[in-house]
């Protein structure tokens, strides 16, 4: 249990414990100011200034690192740390009162720490628990299905200061809901299966080109092309090296198949690993995996033992002389950004997950500047599963363009929420028919950053060549505000934009500003141009992926569920966002003057009843 | 076809609210080209001509500083009603400016301190002629719709030349390099 007020003397044994582990490398950053926290609950001004010393990097490094990452605290956040879960589907599934239930029940205010250090309340963004919400986090660890009862126990638990190893373990229940599954999901491979199979690496590079598997990200870039590129590569510097990275921060929105592979099918993702080490000549492989996931950590690195004890990892693989590949975990601390490929290469590097620029990209120069494969979960699966049964089999799976399955991770309005997984090519209709979806007003696939789908487009098919998806798929009944849904999300990329870049920093600021002035019923026909104006410039000037993407989601709803925000709008022009009467409050209170001139007699219309102002309630 | 718009001059209204008049300074750096410009437009109110009221046909407005005050608010509401086109000039106008620094503190704090007179209390100035203050300083565009900015502190004389001449002439106006400046 860490302790929320730092303690000098035990807090220094704990933080050279850590540099030592780490042999003082600063590019190990991320995992020891983590492992650091994880036994003092916060970082200290001393605590930074020592890993500064023993990283020999400047001071502002460290602090900026610290301050980047939401799971950082460079302040004390009380001995037991709740976060719950902010997206739209533990919205709709009533998360709002519930923690405002536990926010009272301990004389809390949400972001703040109780008096006594001993607790503090806070939200985060999409926790991969969608399927089993309203989900939260205490000291990282994901609590399920929330419901008033659970609150009231886990507040006596908090109350009573009862280690979190004695709580409950039916709390901590995550469970897998997998509803279908097909050619991955539903594969007799055992341990070695691949790695057995393995013929030559540029046999095996052809059979993956041949497969047609293109990446399981979202973006669909041709695997076998870019294992290639890697491979091809050359190495540079002192330490000449190939990598490859496993993409597991799985943090687009109501996406939780990761989280799924990598608790019941890890075997099979290390294995796509070792197989890519092997076609691209790497000799390590790293997983990113989100802070979210941090309980995963010790099972996933249970497997990886079990997998060198079996001569799957490490020296000489199954005997074969010079195939040398061993996989380390690394934890991610709570930043969606990361999820974007160099982003994700720059934490792994121990720094800010700021995007770089692209080219060069990292299949020439990736991690530590040197030729890396970086991959999503689901590929590297895949692709091992390729390597053991054929790429002519994967090949016949799926459509021309997008060969294979894909796993889809559903929430929201339905019956069996959970994991789906479908040959490419599957219809919208198809899968909200599987799931259990009544009168549903609206998919939104591919998480926040996606596609909002209408009724009239539900004859679509999940493929590259239609929808492109990295699996999450929300849906929406009749009874929800789509409005909100564009809202909810606007203000996740404000809390996810990384700020390095003008556009995104500020664009999904003002975004996020305009959807609220609707909300508060101030918004008129000039809000929405500005809308479009700001989806514009986001789209056309931001650096990378996230800020280009941030207003999908208010741009579809206006397209597609229009009436929602025009029945927000003011007749009027334009108004201010504030109420420009009670602008004059200070003023008439300190000179006590209530004559006509120190008012504005504008009306304000409210906005109106009826109009759910609460994301998820029905409107 | 090609039909030109209508030969008139454009009425044009200036004022300077939460601002230094530095930017109708700016203005006047335009130099002899304002011998062209009233070729073009003819000033309604403005500090030029101190007309005290907009006519209701004005084209252009054009608005020097932020919001601090009543009267503020109500020159800014009564340009808007009467200007077809409403331009921010200047950073005050844009963003608050200068005399948004006070934003971080409470308004009460600042008289208090400001009009404190040792031995004899505080006496905030209190009169009906006086406008009150808001409690917060505000750029235009929060108080009404606003067309363009013209960005700058101020910006200048070729700048606001190349921006009115665009905006007679029909073009979105644009300054691009060279003459955004901020010095």
């Amino acid at each position: 249990m860490p302790n929320g007020n730092s303690n000098g003397s035990g807090d220094s044994a704990v933080v050279e414990a850590a540099l030592l582990r780490h042999g003082g490398d600063g590019t190990r950053l991320m995992q020891i100011l983590r492992e650091i926290q994880e036994q003092t609950g916060w970082l200290s001004p001393d605590i930074l200034t020592r890993v500064a010393e023993g990283t020999r990097l400047p001071r502002g490094r460290i602090e900026g690192v610290a301050g980047f990452y939401h799971f950082f605290h460079t302040e004390p956040l009380g001995r037991y740390r709740v976060l719950w879960s902010d997206n739209i589907t533990d919205r709709m599934a009533g998360n709002a009162d519930l923690m405002a239930r536990m926010c009272k029940k301990l004389w809390l205010k949400p972001g703040r720490v109780s008096e006594d250090g001993l607790v503090s309340v806070d939200t985060t963004s999409c926790t991969g628990l969608c399927d089993q919400g309203p989900a939260l986090l205490v000291n990282y660890r994901p609590v399920t299905r929330m419901t008033a009862e659970r609150v009231d126990q886990i507040v006596e638990l908090i109350r009573h200061q009862t280690p979190l190893a004695e709580w409950p373990a039916e709390f901590f229940t995550v469970e897998d809901n997998i509803r279908r599954k097909d050619a991955l999901l539903g594969a007799d491979f055992q341990p070695g299966d691949a790695l057995k199979a393995l013929k030559s690496p540029q046999e095996v590079l052809d059979a993956v080109k041949e497969s047609g598997l293109r990446g399981r990200g979202g973006a669909g870039f041709s695997t076998g092309q870019k294992w290639d590129f890697c491979r091809a590569a050359l190495g540079s510097g002192a330490n000449p090296a190939h990598y490859v990275v496993c993409n597991a921060d799985e943090g687009e929105p109501g996406t939780f198949k990761d989280r799924v592979l990598l608790s019941s099918y890890a075997d099979m993702v290390f294995e796509g690993m070792t197989v890519s080490g092997y076609v691209i000549g790497a000799k390590k492989g790293l997983v990113y995996l989100r802070g979210e996931y941090r309980y995963l950590l010790e099972p996933l690195n249970a497997v990886l033992e079990k997998r060198r004890a079996a001569k799957l990892l490490g020296q000489s693989i199954l005997g074969r002389t010079g195939f040398d590949f061993d996989i380390e975990i690394h934890m991610g601390a709570g930043a969606y950004v990361c999820g974007e490929e160099t982003a994700l290469l720059e934490s792994l590097e121990g720094k800010r997950g700021v995007p770089r620029k692209r080219p060069p990209f990292p299949v020439t120069s990736g991690y530590l500047g040197q030729p890396t494969a970086v991959n999503n979960v689901e590929t590297l699966a895949s692709a091992a599963l390729i390597t053991a049964k054929g790429a002519a089999w994967y090949k016949a799976i799926g459509t021309p363009k997008s060969a294979g399955t894909k796993i889809l991770s559903i929430s929201g309005d339905c019956e069996r929420p959970g994991i789906y997984e479908y040959p490419y090519g599957v219809k919208v209709s198809q899968v909200l028919a599987d799931c259990g979806a009544r009168d549903t007003q609206a998919c939104q696939i591919a998480g926040a950053s996606g596609l909002c789908v209408a009724p009239n487009e539900f004859g679509r098919r999940i493929a590259f060549e239609d929808i492109p998806t990295g699996g999450s798929f929300m849906v929406f009944d009749n009874t929800r505000d789509m409005f909100q849904v564009a809202r909810n999300f606007a203000h996740f990329f404000v809390h996810e934009s990384c700020g390095f870049c003008t556009p995104c920093r500020v664009g999904t600021t003002l975004l996020a500003n305009a959807m609220d002035k609707i909300d508060e019923g101030h918004g008129g026909e000039y809000d929405i141009n500005d809308i479009w104006r700001v989806i514009r410039t986001l789209k056309t000037a931001s650096h990378c992926g996230l800020g280009q993407t941030a207003g999908n989601c208010v741009a579809d709803t206006l397209q597609k569920f229009r009436p929602s925000y025009e029945l927000r709008l003011n007749v009027r022009d334009f108004e201010p966002a504030f109420d420009l009467d009670k602008a004059l409050s200070k003023m008439r209170e300190v000179t006590g003057r209530d004559d006509p001139g120190a008012h504005f007699h504008i009306a304000h219309r409210k906005s109106r009843a009826g109009l759910g102002t609460k994301a998820g309630d029905p409107s | 076809m090609n039909a030109p718009l209508p030969k008139r001059k454009l009425k044009v209204a200036t004022t300077s609210l939460a601002g230094c008049f530095g930017c109708h300074m700016s203005f006047l750096d335009i130099d002899e080209r304002i011998l062209d410009l009233v070729e073009l437009v003819e000033f309604d109110r403005s500090p030029i001509t101190d007309i005290k009221h907009c006519s209701p046909d004005c084209d252009i407005g054009i608005i020097e500083g932020g919001v601090c005050n009543a009267e503020n608010v109500h020159v800014l509401h009564e340009f808007r009603k009467n200007c077809k086109i409403l331009i921010a000039m200047g950073a005050c106008a844009i963003n608050g400016g200068l005399p948004a620094q006070r934003n971080s503190l409470d308004i009460r704090d600042i008289l208090a301190a400001v009009y404190a007179q040792p031995g004899r209390g505080v006496h905030i100035p209190n009169d009906p002629e006086i406008p009150l203050l808001l409690n917060e300083v505000h750029p235009l565009h929060e108080v009404v719709r606003i067309d363009y900015f013209l960005p700058g502190c101020p910006p200048s004389g070729d700048a606001i030349w190349k921006f009115l001449t665009d905006l007679l002439a029909g073009r979105t106006p644009t300054l691009g390099h060279g003459l955004i400046h901020y010095d």
